[in-house]
């Protein structure tokens, strides 16, 4: 077996494999997204958010934390490109050690709201019963919920802080995974395999684990993406009121927020980092949109 | 089962279903407020007193109730709207909030009104102009709408409009010198001062107003656009627009005489839980332009770790949200009769 072969037997749809089987669909993903220049643009932008954040040190002119009090507050010019904050630190650099922030949360949030929904709404489907009840009764109560001023509410309890933040944002984020997870699972429980691996003897816990999650986690995947924006506003929305990530640290929110005093005077400290928010949050809506069309075809063609 | 008897079951499984939401956001809020490691004693008389003394706010504020009557002692006086006293006020929360809270109706309410009044003509337009240079501009318009944090879209607003070009009003409802010279009716200013004929003054509120409602309402106009467009597509499918078309009307009398009325009910419910969202929104506009809500009020409120405030604002909210969300699932089912099915 070459190479040649195998691409082009997966660039067909005639897997010989199972994996063979799984590259092919990524594939056909991959082609799609290709055709829609808006996802191409969204992942465009996540991919340069994932490359600044893993080559901050080496893109950032200066340090993120280097201050220059004879610096203070200067327009943007060929030294400092997006000019300088209160403290004659470089907004462009701290804007490019901003983007680990943002990763940080985003895939924070993502692994305590994910799993959790994941696991709640995958045995909810698979085990029915009181327990499916009980668990979706929760779910639409707390689907009915304010999202900002319940997390608002939590960090005000947890106290200030990055980390609180990411979890007051976690805790008002996951019942829409629980919905996702359980209609999947739904549709999972009554296929053949199922009912075989049930006749062999495997326990519930190894089906829902092992048979049932797995297959949840393409749409899942999808809505996290949609879901990413939002994440980013509220964290954003957070760190802007002082809840969030504290300064100095070179959170997009903080330094927006910091610079919003000097707004009159220097409008820049404020409006770069609320540009680059406004980028990543654009990146994450256009490869969200792009998904969804590729997904339910319905909408569009 | 008849027509009515449906429709009455439909109604109060709904109605169930808000009171369970209701109660849930109450049990919530206790959680966030009673187990979470603030300690409330603290906060009400600060770090400094005598054991005595914390002994007897401990008692009074009955937190040696075991936990589960000190639920339905807070469930009781929350449906009697009695959400404590804020310390940082040193007022009654519900006297707080039926204080600020017309300041945040009024600027959510014109944000709302805004959303609508663009959002809704672009994207019909954009679905009609499917596929278009047109349809692609209004699409990357509300893409930038949504995307762009409202706090950082009020703060560009307010540099441009009020510092540079000195056509607005700034931060606050009303001019200094303009304070207190209008009696408050209805609490929303802009009523209050046409109902004085009070036309400067007015004029005043409005130029204050414009500012955090268009941040406001340009948010909601990208969601109720997109809402608008997804609609519309959905209705210009159907087979009936064929007929319309054969039948030789025009093309403005099938738009506006038969596709725009069968998205009505959907576009009623959009612009109610668009409201809701504006709600929130304010939160973060109102710390921009200082505008005297229940938003600055819950600010200052978490910087003082004053929970009963903070869970107050919350609950008042939260209310109102869950109420808009799950009352137009009513409103669509009276007002669409092909749910009627």
């Amino acid at each position: 077996m070459t190479d040649a072969t195998l691409f082009t037997r997966v660039r067909r749809g005639e897997p010989h494999s199972s994996a063979e089987a799984r590259l092919a669909q990524l594939w056909r993903g991959a082609e799609m997204l290709w055709a829609s220049p808006a996802a191409l643009t969204g992942v465009a932008i996540i991919a340069a958010l994932v490359v600044v954040a893993l080559l901050a040190p080496l893109l950032a002119p200066y340090g993120p934390y280097a201050q220059n009090l004879a610096n203070q507050l200067q327009p943007p010019s060929a030294e400092h490109l997006l000019g300088t904050d209160e403290f004659g630190r470089d907004i462009f650099s701290r804007i490019i050690f901003g983007t680990r922030f943002t990763l940080y949360i985003v895939m924070l949030v993502a692994l305590i709201a994910a799993p959790a929904g994941l696991l709640i709404g995958a045995s909810s489907g698979y085990l029915g019963g009181w327990f499916d009840t009980l668990a979706m009764r929760i779910t639409d109560i707390a689907l009915a919920f304010p999202r900002l001023i319940l997390a608002l509410a939590f960090v005000t309890a947890f106290g200030p802080g990055l980390n609180n933040a990411i979890l007051a944002i976690a805790l008002t984020g996951w019942p829409p995974y629980v919905r996702i997870a359980r209609a999947e699972a739904l549709t999972i429980r009554r296929s053949d395999y199922i009912a075989a691996i049930e006749l062999m003897g495997a326990s519930r816990l190894r089906i829902i684990l092992l048979h049932v999650v797995p297959l949840c986690l393409p749409s899942l995947f999808v809505r996290l993406t949609l879901d990413m924006a939002g994440v980013i506003l509220i964290a954003a929305g957070l760190g802007f009121l002082g809840l969030g990530a504290q300064p100095p640290a070179a959170e997009w929110g903080v330094m927006l927020s910091s610079g919003k005093e000097y707004m009159l005077s220097a409008w820049w400290a404020a409006t770069f980092p609320g540009l680059a928010i406004f980028f990543v949050c654009m990146g994450f809506n256009l490869l969200g949109d792009g998904l969804r069309d590729i997904l339910d075809p319905r909408q569009e063609s | 089962m008849g027509h009515y008897a449906r429709f009455g079951m439909f109604l109060l499984k709904q109605v169930a279903i808000i009171l369970a939401t209701f109660f849930g956001l109450i049990l919530l809020t206790f959680v966030i407020g009673r187990v979470m490691p603030l300690d409330p004693v603290s906060a009400a008389v600060g770090p400094d007193v005598t054991q005595e003394l914390y002994d007897q706010v401990y008692r009074e504020m009955g937190l040696d109730q075991p936990i589960i009557v000190q639920f339905f002692d807070y469930v009781g006086s929350v449906l009697q709207f009695d959400f404590g006293r804020s310390f940082f006020t040193n007022q009654p929360v519900t006297r707080d909030i039926a204080r600020v809270f017309p300041a945040t109706l009024e600027l959510a309410l014109c944000g709302v009104l805004i959303g609508s009044l663009i959002g809704i003509p672009f994207g019909i337009l954009a679905a009609v102009k499917r596929g278009t240079v047109i349809d692609g501009a209004v699409r990357v318009v509300m893409l930038i709408g949504y995307s762009a944090p409202v706090f950082w879209k009020g703060l560009l607003l307010l540099v441009v409009f009020y510092a540079a070009l000195g056509w607005a009003g700034g931060p606050g409802r009303l001019s200094i010198y303009y304070d207190g010279l209008v009696p408050t009716r209805t609490g929303l200013l802009l009523i209050d001062t046409l109902l004085a004929g009070e036309w400067v003054i007015f004029k005043d509120a409005v130029s204050h107003i414009a500012l955090p409602a268009i941040s406001l309402g340009y948010g909601a106009s990208a969601y109720i656009g997109r809402m608008t467009r997804s609609f519309m597509l959905d209705q210009l499918k159907q087979e009936y627009v064929g007929v319309a078309r054969v039948k030789g009307l025009s093309e403005r009398r099938v738009i506006f005489g038969h596709v725009l009325p069968n998205c009505a009910v959907q576009l009623v419910t959009t612009v109610a839980l668009t409201f809701g969202i504006l709600l929130e929104g304010a939160v973060l506009t109102e710390t921009v332009f200082a505008w005297p809500g229940l938003g600055q009020y819950m600010t200052k409120a978490m910087f003082n770790a004053d929970m009963n405030a903070v869970l107050g604002g919350t609950l008042v909210i939260g209310s109102i949200f869950v109420f808009l969300n799950l009352g137009s699932d009513i409103l669509y089912r009276i007002l669409d009769p092909r749910t009627r099915a």
